[in-house]
């Protein structure tokens, strides 16, 4: 993999992200990619301790249809959000695998509620065929131990 | 009577009919401070786990509606439940969540310091107080305890008042949820898993003590999230060795038809306690984890361990703010704030001597349902906070608590009823009536 091509795949991603592009973001995860988010900093263990997000391919998608749908009360009206990225530090990389980290501001607005969370946000890419993809993501939140109302997209 | 006395009876026997309450007690910021000087301490709460305190000076913050307390390890081994509050000047004595305190607690202003069980070791500069009487103030005595408090097989509940109503009497038969939550440990003992998910509400404590036993809710309010996972799942090419996802063990059982909630059952208990799923549950299909049965037959023999592992009681309300699941070991805090604000903390435990993989479902519950990421919580949110600012409204100022609600209902009695009854609401609204009230008489 080039530098160039995984900040880019970074930058993508989250402006998909902020564009309500879902169907097209679940296209780029791998199928037994996790998209992690602890509940405390530096928690090291997402199976046996409550995490804010540990979700499969599965959890990810019925997240995307949910917001879709049309019973999806807490989405009337929608909410949308914004990511501001960091230039993201690449911390390994090889031919076909990185894995990368990118500081972020994330906001989320629904009615007259506006939100800004401070991400640490870590991936883990590799090269399928010709395409970069998500392998793993783990999302940390500065205020992570924090009473949070709802967060209802994706950081 | 005083003045004051004959004033709140007045207020309540406004706001409280058998079959609706008035919507004051959501939202008045008078009736919520009605409830923190008179429903809270009169009641037993829940403070803590003792698993959060396993050695002598470990210390937790906790609080009683909204009143600062710590539990801590005494160095005698026993569990305190102590006012977080310096008797100087009125600091904290401890702010973080958790930690431990060695020998004694000091008060960062001025170092006074006190034992374990709260009572004062010294004062700097001591001198300053001779012939001033400060051996006869409360400052002298330390900090101050609670009224009383019990640890019921590792869960530590206290009462704020000096006097009032035992621990057994307030529970009485409730406590069998309890015991079957503690009893699915192989060696009979829970340790809290991990840190609780925190998610604020935007509504009153009493809506979120009250949908833990709306059987009518969760096929409507919930369809976004449980009725897609079921479409999702029954879109996919799957072949019968495609391992059913987690989720629709967890969130699926959600979209049961009215009929399933129906037939599962209510049972109320006096002083306001009740649980959803006397026959079964949403968590009665939960696939079995490997080894786990054996360890319990080894533990209790075959005949007991099924009678422990059939009980899928749902959701246990203990009056007045917390509920137990016990078939995935689960205790949610509804912590009062205003009338208007609510702290929800949602805690796991660990089955002692039990595989790690009944942990792990219970992990999996908590943040697919529980958490402020959960979709199944954005739904339930959004309703507290609609009917919050809905109730402002000044045409209807009653909110209805009427289904299958029959004429001289008796509370003071258990009964078991169909699973869609909103008798628990009409229980918990019967003992936020006398509690108050016994409070003040």
């Amino acid at each position: 993999m080039k530098p160039g091509e995984i900040t880019d795949f970074v930058h993508d991603e989250a402006w998909m992200l902020d564009q309500g592009q879902y169907h097209d973001w679940l296209e780029l995860w791998l199928p037994d990619a996790i998209y992690w988010m602890p509940l405390n900093w530096n928690q090291q263990d997402p199976i046996n301790e409550t995490s804010l997000l540990y979700e499969d391919n599965f959890m990810l998608r019925l997240r995307v249809e949910r917001l879709h749908g049309a019973r999806t009360f807490s989405q009337k009206p929608k909410s949308r959000c914004h990511h501001v990225l960091n230039r993201p530090r690449i911390e390994e990389i090889s031919d076909d695998e990185a894995r990368v980290v990118t500081q972020m501001h994330y906001i989320e607005t629904r009615l007259d509620e506006q939100m800004l969370l401070a991400l640490t946000v870590r991936h883990h890419l590799k090269r399928v065929e010709d395409r970069i993809m998500i392998a793993g993501k783990r999302v940390d939140i500065l205020n992570c131990d924090a009473a949070f109302g709802n967060i209802q997209l994706l950081p | 009577m005083t003045d004051e006395t004959q004033q709140i009876h007045e207020v309540i026997d406004r706001v409280i009919r058998p079959e609706q309450v008035h919507r004051d007690v959501y939202t008045s910021p008078g009736i919520f401070r009605l409830e923190m000087r008179h429903l809270f301490p009169n009641c037993w709460v829940y403070v803590g786990h003792e698993s959060q305190t396993p050695n002598p000076g470990d210390y937790i913050t906790a609080q009683i509606g909204d009143q600062p307390l710590l539990q801590v390890r005494h160095s005698d081994g026993e569990i305190k439940v102590l006012y977080n509050r310096c008797p100087h000047k009125g600091t904290k004595i401890v702010i973080d969540k958790a930690g431990n305190t060695g020998k004694f607690f000091r008060c960062p202003y001025h170092a006074w310091s006190f034992k374990t069980d709260g009572c004062l070791l010294a004062i700097p500069l001591k001198k300053g107080y001779q012939g001033t009487g400060l051996e006869g103030t409360e400052a002298a005595k330390g900090l101050a305890a609670v009224g009383a408090w019990h640890n019921y097989r590792g869960f530590i509940f206290a009462r704020l008042a000096r006097e009032g109503i035992g621990f057994d009497d307030f529970f009485g038969d409730s406590l069998s949820s309890l015991d079957n939550m503690v009893d699915r440990s192989p060696v009979g003992s829970l340790t809290v898993a991990g840190a609780p998910l925190r998610y604020m509400h935007r509504c009153n404590w009493k809506m979120l003590v009250e949908n833990q036993t709306d059987t009518c809710h969760p096929m409507v309010a919930h369809e976004s999230s449980a009725g897609t996972a079921v479409k999702i799942w029954e879109s996919m090419d799957k072949t019968e060795d495609t391992p059913t996802p987690p989720a629709m063990e967890i969130i699926a059982p959600f979209m049961s038809p009215y009929e399933f909630f129906e037939n599962m059952g209510i049972r109320t208990w006096p002083n306001g306690h009740g649980h959803t799923g006397v026959h079964h549950s949403i968590h009665s299909d939960y696939s079995a984890i490997p080894g786990y049965f054996e360890s319990m037959t080894e533990a209790y023999g075959e005949d007991r361990a099924r009678e422990i592992l059939g009980e899928n009681r749902h959701n246990t309300v203990y009056f007045p703010n917390i509920m137990i699941k016990g078939p995935i070991q689960q205790l949610r805090n509804f912590i009062p704030l205003a009338a208007d604000k609510t702290l929800v903390e949602s805690w796991i435990f660990r089955l002692d001597g039990a595989p790690d993989q009944l942990v792990a479902r219970t992990a999996m519950y908590n943040r697919m349902i529980n958490a402020p990421t959960s979709m199944v919580g954005h739904d339930d949110l959004e309703m507290y906070e609609r009917a919050q600012e809905g109730l402002m409204a000044d045409g209807l100022e009653w909110v209805n608590i009427q289904r299958l609600y029959e004429e001289g209902e008796d509370l003071s009695q258990e009964a078991v009823l169909n699973g869609t009854t909103e008798r628990q609401m009409r229980n918990q609204f019967d003992a936020w009536k006398r509690f108050i009230i016994g409070g003040v008489a």
